[in-house]
C-alpha cells in the first residue's frame, strides 16, 4: 500500500487526461507483471516512455473486475495485481492448488489480452453497474478472509486496503463509502468473534474486545454515504453496502433497536430481492417479534442448500421448545459446513439441544 | 481490434413478431451495417437449411441439419473493427436479437499474419 493516499486523488485527475495510446503501452507494459510482481512496483524496461504514475490502481481494478471475466479470476486478478498477493498466497485463501490458481490467473491474462479488455475508468453510463462488480469482487474477497480467519489472516485487511483505495479514489460514491464502512464494522469485531477455535456469535461477544475507534470511522463514512443531503436524492440512493453498513453500525449499539434493524433489513431484501437477505432480516424479527413470526418467514423462503437457512430454523425450532426438529435442523446445517469453527460451533448445539 | 460479433436467435423468435416489428428490426440491421465499425457481415437462412459437412478416411459425409443441435441457432454475423471490448460491447448491444431473448457472442478476431 501507498503511504499517501491522498497523493493518488491528485494524481487520479491528472492521469484521466493521459491519452489512450498511453494507456494502451501501460497495459502493455503490465500484463507481464501481473504474472511476475506486484504492480504498484514502476514497470522496467523501454516500454513505458514516461514516469509511470502511481495511482493506476483504478483503471486496474476495473480491468481486474471486468464483467467479460469470470469471477472467480476477478478475485484472483484483483489479489494478484491490484493487492499484490502471491499466486500461492491467493490459492492458499481459496483453497485450491497452486497449479489451478496458476493456470486461472494465465487464462484471465490471456483473455485480457486476446478479447482486449480495456485497461481504463468505464464510460460514466456503465460506471455503476462496472462498480457494482469491482465491489462485489473486493467484499467477496473479506467475505473469504472473515469467515476463515485461520487460514488466510491477511484477507480481510487486504479487502479494507482495496477499499480504501477505492474510497480515496471515487469519495463521492456512496456505495464505495458503504462497502468500507461495513467492512470495517465487522472487522472491528474480529478480536470477540473466536473463543479459541469458537465461533462467539454476536449477542455473546465481549464488547471490550470490539475496536471502537474503527467502529467510529466507519460510522463516520456511514454519515457520509447516508447522511450528506447533497448526496441524498431520494431512496434510490440507499444502497445495497450502505444499508448492511446501517445494519452492522445498529448492531454495535448497547441498546439494539430491533424493530429498525428488522425495516432495514426488509429494506434491504425488497431491493436486492435476495431470500437470503430476508433470511438474515428473521433475527432481527425474532427479536422485535418473537421466534414464531421469524419461522413463519424462514419456512416461506426454502433454501434447503443453504447452511445458514438449516441453523436459523434449528436455532428458532430449540426456541420454541420443538428440540426433536432443531437438532435435524442442525444436522442438516452441519453437513453443509465447511468452516472448522462453524462446524465446531454446530456440534456443540446438536450436544445441547436435548 | 477487430471482432465477429455473432447473432443467436431463439427458434421462431422473427415468426413471432408483427410485420411491422420485423420490418422495423430489418431496418435497424441495415442501419447497422452501415455504420463505419461495421466491416462486414451477413444474415444466414434458417437453421432448417444448414447442411453439416465431414471429411472421414477420405470419404465426405453429408448430414441434414446444423452442427450443433443448441436452442439458440446461428443466425447471422457482423464483423467490426472497435478500440476494446466494451466499444465492441457497445455495438453488439444495438444489435436487436440481442433484446428480443437472443444473444451476441463477441470474439476477437485472429489478426491476419504480417506480410512476410
Amino acid at each position: 500500500m501507498p503511504d499517501n493516499p491522498g497523493a493518488w486523488l491528485v494524481t487520479t485527475a491528472r492521469h484521466r487526461a493521459i491519452d489512450r495510446l498511453r494507456r494502451d503501452r501501460v497495459l502493455a507494459a503490465k500484463l507481464p507483471l501481473l504474472a511476475s510482481g506486484p504492480v504498484a512496483e514502476p514497470p522496467m524496461g523501454e516500454t513505458v516512455d514516461e514516469t509511470p504514475i502511481p495511482d493506476e490502481r483504478l483503471e486496474l481494478v476495473f480491468m481486474c473486475c471486468h464483467p467479460a471475466l469470470a469471477v472467480e479470476a476477478q478475485v484472483a486478478l484483483t489479489l494478484r495485481a491490484v493487492a499484490g498477493l502471491a499466486t500461492e498466497e491467493i490459492a492458499r485463501a481459496f483453497l485450491v492448488p497452486a497449479e489451478t490458481m496458476k493456470r486461472r490467473l494465465t487464462r484471465a491474462k490471456s483473455k485480457i489480452k486476446v478479447a482486449g479488455i480495456p485497461f481504463g475508468i468505464p464510460a460514466a453510463a456503465r460506471l455503476p453497474e462496472r462498480l457494482g462488480a469491482v465491489l462485489a469482487v473486493v467484499y467477496l474477497i473479506f467475505n473469504q478472509g472473515y469467515s476463515n480467519p485461520a487460514l488466510e489472516p491477511g484477507l480481510a485487511a487486504e479487502a479494507i486496503s482495496l477499499g480504501r483505495v477505492l474510497a480515496a479514489l471515487l469519495p463521492a460514491e456512496p456505495e464505495v463509502l458503504g462497502l468500507l464502512a461495513l467492512m470495517l464494522l465487522h472487522d472491528a469485531r474480529r478480536e470477540a468473534r473466536f473463543d479459541g477455535q469458537d465461533l462467539v456469535l454476536l449477542p455473546d461477544q465481549d464488547r471490550s474486545r470490539w475496536d471502537w475507534r474503527q467502529i467510529a470511522g466507519a460510522r463516520d463514512l456511514l454519515d457520509r454515504a447516508l447522511l450528506d443531503p447533497a448526496r441524498r436524492q431520494g431512496p434510490s440512493a440507499r444502497g445495497p453496502y450502505a444499508l448492511q453498513a446501517a445494519i452492522a453500525s445498529l448492531q454495535t449499539e448497547e441498546r439494539l433497536d430491533w424493530p429498525q434493524i428488522a425495516a432495514l433489513y426488509s429494506e434491504l431484501a425488497d431491493l436486492t430481492g435476495s431470500a437470503v437477505v430476508r433470511l438474515n432480516g428473521t433475527v432481527a424479527i425474532t427479536e422485535a417479534e418473537g421466534p414464531a413470526a421469524a419461522l413463519a418467514i424462514v419456512d416461506d423462503l426454502d433454501l434447503p442448500g443453504y447452511q445458514y437457512w438449516h441453523s436459523t430454523r434449528a436455532e428458532l425450532l430449540r426456541r420454541l421448545g420443538r428440540p426433536a426438529e432443531a437438532r435435524a435442523a442442525y444436522q442438516a446445517a452441519l453437513d453443509l459446513a465447511h468452516s472448522l469453527p462453524e462446524r465446531r460451533y454446530l456440534e456443540r448445539r446438536i450436544t445441547e439441544t436435548s | 481490434m477487430q471482432y465477429a460479433l455473432l447473432i443467436y436467435r431463439q427458434p421462431g423468435a422473427a415468426e413471432a413478431l408483427s410485420d411491422q416489428e420485423r420490418e422495423a428490426s430489418h431496418r435497424e440491421y441495415l442501419e447497422l451495417r452501415k455504420r463505419p465499425e461495421v466491416t462486414g457481415g451477413a444474415a444466414l437462412q434458417p437453421a432448417e437449411t444448414a447442411t453439416t459437412v465431414r471429411v472421414q478416411d477420405g470419404r465426405t459425409l453429408v448430414t441434414d441439419g446444423p452442427f450443433a443441435d443448441t436452442k439458440e441457432i446461428l443466425a447471422g454475423f457482423y464483423l467490426v473493427e472497435a478500440a476494446d471490448l466494451d466499444a465492441a460491447t457497445e455495438l453488439a448491444a444495438r444489435i436487436p436479437a440481442a433484446r428480443m431473448g437472443g444473444s451476441i457472442e463477441i470474439r476477437p478476431v485472429v489478426p491476419p499474419d504480417p506480410a512476410p
